[in-house]
């Protein structure tokens, strides 16, 4: 039988009425099935940490009330498991949540499982790390350090379903084994069964990031036209007991699912093609093929597993001192000429109003700035037709907050001290959460699932 | 000029009107998947996106290393390019610490094709 994965959100901040028509069309399929919210990236990591060191009681998703509220009493109901990552830095807190909402929708009695295991924080110092594959930088010191998260795989998910969970709570694990585990546990695969490991890892993969599958993050006009842009209907995927996936997205939705869409997605941050990394399977993507078999239906064939690592890649976070940005425009005659002057003005206040280690950029939006390098090389080259529309940025970095507070305040100056017509200033400034990524053996992660309001003895090891 | 000889004309075009990218991210390191939109064309990318181009379309931003994978099945390939991002995500200071918006920095870059296989 089928099993069908529905994908209510792909990022922090992701729509959140999003997961409404994947649920309904998950309840009129009445086939088995899961939601999926994946809300936790490397910047949401980093953020969720740098909100908890403020309030303790944060660091969990930020939209958590309002992405499930709309589908918890029809999910619980329908018998649909909800899964996701949005405990991010404090699953505890978010385990609280969850359940305040259950008692909000009448249904007090559901049970609602935590993943324990990815935080590792504590027992840094004694184990064996070594860097991730493209990580050049050494492990920050000590009193830096924030946070130490293992992406977990999708055993303690199974086991969280296997207690009886129709809502699990997760800080850090792989996005797509949020997508595995109820395959997991619905078509009791065993964990050596390279190619069906993969192939569900791949759903995930193609899942995890909501509307990247189905017409989001693709449109360009003429080129590639999706229709429905406002209503973009989220990803279901079918997967059968032997791996077979087929991609599609809920009827009467706008967006796209397309042999192109598919396609964008699969290599969506993967690196070598043949070796994907995740903590339960290594994929061979070599021999993949992508087929539309109907409208907004796409069949994935040809998806090959290999043995999983030894190691299992940890995100550390750690105090990365102040960041600050501020913006001023220019428009009209001669705008660009006078943007040029408001940043030569800039630079040299800087020169002799903030040391030397303040690190800094400028960009002038209009003429270069998200292609260019920190240097503004494209900058110096570019030719535009001055009389446009541009506004200069300047974004800063220091250890200390009041150089960056400093710095960005001259921008800011720049209305009664700079050249004419400068308008529309925005200036803002936090504490930057920085993240470099190292492996550690997977013997050395111990991750276990508990329900809500009980403890369980029965640890897994990941 | 005769019909043929205008046909077999050498033109050169923006990858943009032959082929779509995505970028992604993680850590320093970002990928951008192409894929030719006609399969035929597959292998005007495999023959010109090299990597040495994609190295030289980048340099300015620091990258050391870019290793490209061809996807013939997908009429496609996948570049992993590391160090581009001046510091990724958490420390760059680039409006766009993701590099998403690279993909369409590759889609500028110029490659020849006979004014035929265009369809022109």
């Amino acid at each position: 039988m089928t099993f069908l994965l529905g994908s209510g959100a792909g990022f922090s901040g992701d729509r959140t009425d999003a997961a409404i028509p994947v649920v309904a069309e998950l309840i009129r399929r009445g086939e088995p099935s899961a939601l999926i919210f994946e809300t936790l990236g490397e910047r949401t990591l980093a953020a969720a940490h740098r909100a908890m060191r403020e309030n303790p009681d944060t660091g969990y998703e930020p939209l958590l009330e309002e992405l499930l509220a709309p589908v918890l009493k029809d999910c619980l109901e329908h018998g649909i498991a909800i899964l996701g990552n949005f405990g991010a830095a404090n699953p505890g807190k978010a385990c609280e949540v969850v359940t305040e909402l259950a008692n909000r929708v009448g249904r007090p009695e559901a049970h609602i499982a935590r993943v324990h295991g990815d935080d590792i924080r504590s027992r840094l110092d004694e184990l064996d790390l070594a860097p991730w594959e493209a990580e050049t930088r050494d492990l920050p010191a000590p009193e830096q350090l924030i946070s130490a998260n293992v992406y977990l795989g999708a055993e303690p998910l199974v086991q969280a379903l296997e207690l009886g969970a129709e809502v699990v709570v997760t800080g850090r694990v792989a996005d797509p084994a949020l997508f595995l585990a109820p395959l997991m546990r619905h078509f009791g695969w065993a964990w050596d069964d390279w190619d069906r490991l993969a192939a569900g890892m791949m759903a995930g993969h193609l899942g995890e990031c909501g509307a990247q599958v189905s017409g989001g993050y693709f449109s360009d006009p003429g080129c590639k036209d999706v229709p429905g842009m406002a209503t973009l209907g989220y990803p279901v995927i079918e997967v059968e007991s032997d791996g077979r996936l087929v991609v599609t997205k809920p009827p009467g939705t706008g967006g796209c699912v397309t042999e192109r869409t598919v396609k964008e997605q699969l290599l969506y941050e993967v690196h070598d093609p043949a070796n994907y990394l995740t903590p339960d399977v290594v994929v061979d993507l070599s021999a993949v093929t992508v087929r539309e078999i109907g409208p907004d239906r796409v069949e994935v064939l040809g998806i090959a597993g290999k043995p999983a690592p030894d190691r299992l890649k940890t995100t550390v976070c750690y105090e990365g001192g102040w960041q600050g940005e501020a913006e001023i425009s220019y428009a009209g005659p001669n705008a660009l000429a006078r943007t040029q002057l408001a940043a030569r003005v800039l630079r040299e206040r800087l020169t002799f109003r903030a040391p030397s280690s303040l690190r800094k950029r400028l960009d002038i939006v209009g003429l270069a700035s998200v292609f260019d390098d920190d240097d503004g090389a494209m900058q110096r080259a570019a030719v535009a037709n001055g009389d446009g529309d541009f506004r200069l940025r300047l974004a800063v970095e220091h250890t200390e907050r009041v150089w960056v507070e400093r710095a960005t305040q001259e921008l800011l100056a720049l209305y009664c001290a700079g050249p004419a017509g400068g308008g529309g200033v925005r200036r803002g400034f936090q504490r930057r959460v920085c993240t470099a990524s190292y492996l550690v053996k997977r013997t050395d992660v111990e991750a276990f699932a508990t329900l809500v309001g009980q403890r369980s003895h029965d640890h897994v090891t990941s | 000029m005769s019909q043929a000889e205008r046909y077999a004309e050498r033109i050169t075009v923006p990858l943009h009107q032959i082929a779509h990218s995505r970028a992604g991210d993680k850590g320093d390191r970002l990928n951008l998947s192409l894929f030719a939109y006609d399969p035929r064309h597959y292998e005007i990318l495999v023959e010109q996106v090299t990597e040495a181009r994609v190295q030289a379309l980048l340099a300015h931003r620091g990258t050391s290393c870019v290793r490209r994978y061809l996807m013939p099945n997908l009429a496609g390939m996948n570049f992993v390019i590391d160090d581009v991002l001046q510091g990724g995500v958490n420390g760059a200071l680039n409006l766009d610490g993701h590099g998403k918006t690279l993909s369409f920095l590759l889609l500028g870059m110029e490659v020849e094709i006979d004014r035929e296989q265009l369809g022109y």
